[in-house]
């Protein structure tokens, strides 16, 4: 295999077993995704055309939000016992740390969305669980992680910690954020994909676009 | 470049003052009343201005962020902060004239249509950046950190941009350049430009020279230490 290819799959399984061996992330980020889900619930009411108008919305925060506290975990461990330097001193280019901790975030937050979604599909009684949707999730899901894991390694060298990421990332989100929800609006409401289409490709132009500059730019933010 | 900083904050000065005066005139005096719109529209010298200059103070950051990174040299991340600060201060000027104007022709303050939101995202977007910078501690640290953010809030605000216009837009669309503008609007609107455009680059000046300032001083009292 790829040498390149290799080191940067060792990164992921890194944080996949030590995600396996707690069950930090994906237990507490699911529970905070069904709260969340729950929550709007009591605010919006269970009539079921107001739920039908705002289930999209109230999904794309779930995971939006859901997405801010697992970034955030990416490398809160890695400073929390200085594993951070163990990492550095690895012989693995900078762009393969990138690139490992973001796939391994992108398994984590599919995780969580692979529970999430059949259960507000059984709870609102919501076909969610359709190829569109689906499709939506996952290109959005990289897009988050894309930006994210690069604001997530800012935000835990400086002084707020993870105050600083939602602050930076949801703004840069935005594109994502109204792009699946539109997208999974016209599903929800059984449109054909063109329309759709339009959206998905806002999301995998966000996508191409941060995957790249994220992968140039970085190595600038854990120099030392 | 110290030496001839101040004379060219003091000409800057003078010609600000020179184009303000003259576009204040042009505005209040010389430009005839829109037909349909009346008075209020006369807000539009200085909004479209206003909003043009913002977007150039974030292209400033950008750029100087680009040129940090590559060169290392403390003048592009001085250049880069003092752009933000001001274009954050030009974008909140832009949505507080363009409520003004709204709330009579619209009958609302605010209302969620692409452009008005692109500038609501964008003023969010770098006050995010002027929060990481104030929350490290090391100058070479917050220098890199906030390039980082100066590119990537950059990079992303014409995919913004292309969600929310395809979201849903009410915004009147620019007539400047399409010949749907009378000739003395149109020479208004080039005067206030100019005027808002020194004004910026003023300001950008006498911030640097600040902050300038504010890194010799730090530099004495470490020496004092």
């Amino acid at each position: 295999m790829n040498p390149t290819l290799t080191k940067i799959l060792a990164i992921m399984r890194k944080d996949i077993i030590a995600e396996l061996r707690t069950r930090e992330v994906i237990v507490s980020v699911l529970v905070f995704a069904l709260l969340v889900i729950v929550i709007f619930n009591f605010a919006f009411g269970a009539d079921r055309p107001i739920m039908e108008a705002v289930a999209p919305g109230v999904l794309w925060v779930a995971f939006a939000f859901a997405g801010v506290l697992a970034l955030n975990r990416t490398f809160i461990p890695e400073k929390e016992n200085a594993c951070l330097e163990g990492v550095l001193s690895c012989p693995v280019s900078r762009e393969a740390i990138y690139l490992g901790k973001m796939l391994a975030a992108f398994i984590f937050m599919l995780a969580v969305e692979a529970i999430t979604l059949p259960v507000f599909a059984l709870l609102f009684n919501l076909p969610v669980l359709s190829f569109p949707i689906i499709l939506t999730t996952v290109l959005a899901t990289l897009g988050f992680v894309a930006v994210g894991t690069l604001f997530s390694a800012l935000a835990v060298n400086t002084r707020a910690r993870e105050m600083i990421l939602p602050i930076l990332f949801l703004p840069v989100a935005v594109p994502v954020i109204i792009s699946a929800v539109k997208a999974s609006t016209l599903a929800l409401a059984g449109q054909p994909w063109g329309e759709m289409f339009s959206w998905l490709q806002i999301i995998v132009a966000f996508d191409v676009v941060f995957l790249v500059v994220s992968y140039l730019i970085f190595n600038f933010i854990i120099e030392e | 470049m110290k030496l001839a900083e101040p004379r060219l904050s003091y000409a800057l000065l003078g010609l600000s003052f020179v184009l303000v005066t003259v576009s204040l005139l042009m505005i209040f005096i010389v430009v005839p009343t829109e037909a349909t719109m009346g008075i209020i529209q006369r807000i539009f010298y200085y909004h479209v201005p206003v909003a043009w200059v913002a977007f150039l103070a974030f292209f400033v950051v950008f750029v100087a962020s680009i040129m940090y990174l590559w060169k290392r040299d403390r003048k592009w991340d001085t250049i880069a902060a003092a752009s933000a600060e001001l274009g954050v201060v030009f974008t909140t000027l832009v949505l507080i004239t363009g409520s003004i104007w709204a709330k009579p022709i619209w009958g609302v303050w605010w209302t969620w249509d692409a452009r008005l939101t692109t500038s609501l995202v964008l003023w969010l977007i770098y006050v995010a950046y002027l929060l990481v910078r104030s929350y490290i501690a090391e100058e070479e640290k917050a220098a890199r950190f906030a390039a980082v953010v100066g590119i990537i809030g950059f990079i992303d605000v014409p995919i913004v941009f292309l969600a929310i216009f395809l979201w849903g837009t009410q915004h009147p669309s620019p007539v400047i350049f399409d010949g749907g503008l009378a000739p003395t609007m149109l020479a208004t609107l080039l005067i206030s430009l100019a005027a808002i455009t020194s004004v910026y680059f003023l300001l950008l000046l006498r911030r640097i020279a600040i902050k300038n300032t504010e890194i010799e001083l730090n530099n004495i009292r470490q020496l004092h230490d």
